[in-house]
């Protein structure tokens, strides 16, 4: 690998990281669409920061992006209390006016400088290497630099709010009550979105900062139930993503970030479908699971009420079963089997018999 | 010369203008509906989502005839709808995060997609770049017949449809009770936005095309309780949006349509928040005001407690 390799990776990664910790409280607050909106409204921010600094390059532009999260929130907050919008209205009403706004600035006034609207969408990680600063006498990328002061504040925010964090999303108000202000997590979570977003997607472009943001969360809220742990496996996917992406697109000969946002999609299938207990195949071999146990239950229940009476030779047997439980045959032979593998029945041709062991179940079932 | 012959002589004008009133009606009828079923960022996502679909559909048939582009699109869209919900059906997950993850996953993978099919040799490819910022200056006859058609099944299936509409917009429960097959008049109006956000895509773009089905349903709302004017007014509002974004944007040099029509349509909605008849919020603050004032007055009149009793009949609440 060579150096310029390592380089975009080492800021795919970072970029990374940084998006999925802010992103975790996101997902879990049922606000992940703010990501979407702060990620479009921060181009307004830069536009009007760029109109007072006349500086692309000046590192206070980060503090006009993240006024500009801020003004998102606000306005979306603002039309949520006239009580006439519902929720994700505000967002969609919000979001795509500042939008414009930016756009019509920057064609009316700097078509030439590089502020088009497609580095925003789409980024371009390729050029991170070129883009030097030099620290202590070392030349390193821009982007890593400024990643690592990112990353840096989201994890001190992180260590220093994680129990106010905590409370509040998962007991707003409880939180409330103990006197932490609920508004000024909200807005402080919405801030370290905001700055992230500005750092991130200068490198790869909006949508997969919104994909880094939402997507590794969403997939590790599927793998676990810990906070600490969701935070851990959410910035382990969205790194892998990066880096997978990178080589993929190398492979293919693709978008960088299109190509990372479609692995980051992929990874959150795998979860989707795989994930132990929440899965698709998971939760559809547990009702599978449930049903067939049903099916002995009832099986057992009926060789148990029938069993001494005078017609239990007919009503305890297979036939009889399919015909007045209205069972698949082949289901009702599955269900015969599986219950005499319990060693709770025995078969002698089409006559069922419960074992001790069967009948004990049986009446517990019944005595519930 | 004066606007009106320009309209009806300057061809790309009147492409752009015929576009956009297409556009503003289609859109404007189908986000009264999302907005009644508080589906709006649907229309965000949709939009989003149906990138793949249309460079899968360039791929497949290797040129830029609009309507292949438009099924893709709507496939795309109508897959994204449908693993949304999949993923807040049967996981935990809710709606606002698989929103997110949809979104942005599906435009990722079109970006990968569009920008594998720009580095192959040829020049067929020009101008797919249009369905992500849109590019209404660029609309020809074919594409606003295109627009017109697709648009107008759509306005006919709506009024087909329309009491089960209103029903399930309203009232969900009560149509199931009704034996309403809900799902399927579910995925119905889903589709139906889908087309709405395909015939726009174009002409302004996928992120502002996400405006076009909250803004005019929003706009409408405050003016009124029934359903039929509603949609007529989103409607209008979003024609009126429409033209006159498209005529600005003509008139003055280098200012892009998508943007300057979604301004327009977020005037239409500040002005109906604010000064609507009974919902504005401008006639709401003086209502209270005198409210306040009246009470105010009251209060000073009446007796004090024990002072002497009230005369019968004399306490109004």
């Amino acid at each position: 690998m060579s150096q310029s390799q390592i380089e975009i990776q080492l800021v795919a990664a970072l970029v990374a990281a940084a998006c999925a910790i802010p992103g975790v409280f996101l997902v879990l607050r049922r606000v992940a669409l703010m990501s979407d909106a702060i990620s479009h409204t921060v181009l307004f921010g830069i536009v009007i920061g760029f109109i007072v600094l006349r500086d692309i390059q000046n590192p206070i532009l980060i503090v006009f992006a993240a006024g500009a999260g801020v003004l998102t929130v606000s306005l979306t907050e603002l039309l949520l209390k006239t009580r006439r919008v519902h929720e994700d209205a505000a967002i969609g009403l919000v979001f795509p006016a500042l939008f414009s706004i930016a756009v019509i600035i920057i064609t009316q006034n700097f078509g030439d400088i590089h502020l088009d609207v497609d580095a925003v969408l789409l980024g371009e990680l390729a050029f991170a290497p070129f883009n030097r600063v030099d620290i202590l006498g070392a030349s390193l990328p821009r982007g890593v630099v400024i990643m690592v002061i990112i990353l840096a504040i989201n994890l001190v925010l992180l260590a220093v709010f994680y129990k106010e964090l905590k409370l509040a999303t998962f007991d707003a108000g409880l939180a409330a009550a103990l006197g932490f202000a609920p508004a000024l997590i909200h807005y402080g979570l919405m801030t370290s979105v905001s700055v992230t977003v500005v750092g991130a997607f200068d490198h790869v472009g909006s949508i997969l900062v919104i994909a880094l943001m939402i997507a590794p969360p969403a997939a590790a809220y599927l793998l676990t139930d810990k906070l600490g742990r969701m935070l851990l496996y959410s910035v382990m996917i969205a790194v892998a993503a990066a880096i997978g992406g990178y080589w993929m697109a190398r492979a293919l000969n693709v978008n960088i970030s299109g190509a990372m946002a479609s692995i980051v999609g992929l990874l959150f299938l795998a979860a989707l479908l795989f994930a132990p207990e929440r899965g698709l195949i998971a939760k559809s071999i547990q009702r599978m699971r449930r049903g067939e146990r049903f099916a002995v239950e009832m099986l057992l229940v009926h060789l148990t009420r029938h069993e001494n009476t005078p017609d239990e030779a007919r009503e305890n047997s297979l036939p009889h079963l399919i015909e007045e439980l209205n069972w698949h045959p082949q289901a009702a032979r599955m269900t015969v089997i599986r219950a005499a593998s319990q060693g709770w029945i025995e078969q002698e041709t089409d006559r069922l018999n419960l074992t001790t062991k069967g009948r004990a179940r049986g009446l517990t079932l019944l005595a519930r | 010369m004066d606007i009106f012959t320009l309209i009806l002589t300057d061809y790309t004008i009147r492409n752009v203008v015929l576009g956009a009133l297409v556009l503003g009606i289609v859109s404007g009828t189908l986000s009264a509906f999302a907005v009644l079923r508080k589906q709006s960022l649907l229309g965000d996502t949709m939009s989003h989502a149906a990138l793949p679909g249309v460079v899968i559909a360039f791929i497949v048939t290797g040129a830029r005839a609009p309507l292949p582009l438009l099924i893709g699109a709507m496939i795309a869209g109508l897959l994204g709808t449908l693993l949304m919900g999949v993923i807040t059906s049967q996981t935990r997950i809710k709606q606002d995060s698989a929103q997110g993850v949809i979104l942005s996953v599906f435009f990722g993978f079109g970006l990968a997609l569009l920008s594998w099919v720009i580095r192959q040799p040829g020049a067929e490819h020009a101008g797919l770049n249009k369905f992500l910022f849109g590019q209404a200056a660029a609309t020809v006859e074919s594409d606003v017949i295109t627009m017109a058609v697709i648009g107008g099944i759509a306005l006919v299936v709506i009024g087909l449809f329309w009491k089960e509409f209103k029903l399930i917009s309203f009232d969900a429960q009560y149509a199931k009770t009704l034996g309403m097959p809900i799902g399927r008049l579910d995925i119905l109006i889903t589709t139906l936005i889908v087309i709405a956000v395909v015939v726009g895509l174009q002409m302004v773009g996928v992120v502002l095309m996400s405006a076009m089905i909250v803004a005019p349903g929003v706009a409408a709302r405050q003016w009124t309780q029934r359903l039929g004017v509603m949609v007529v007014l989103a409607s209008l509002f979003g024609a009126a949006a429409g033209v006159t974004g498209a005529l600005i944007s003509s008139a003055a040099l280098n200012v892009p349509t998508g943007p300057v029509i979604v301004l327009c349509i977020t005037a239409i909605v500040m002005v109906s928040l604010l000064f609507a008849p009974e919902r504005g919020i401008v006639w709401d603050a003086f209502r209270q005001a005198r409210n306040r004032r009246t009470l105010l007055e009251r209060l000073k009149h009446e007796p004090k407690p024990g002072g002497a009793p009230l005369p019968k009949g004399a306490y109004k609440p």
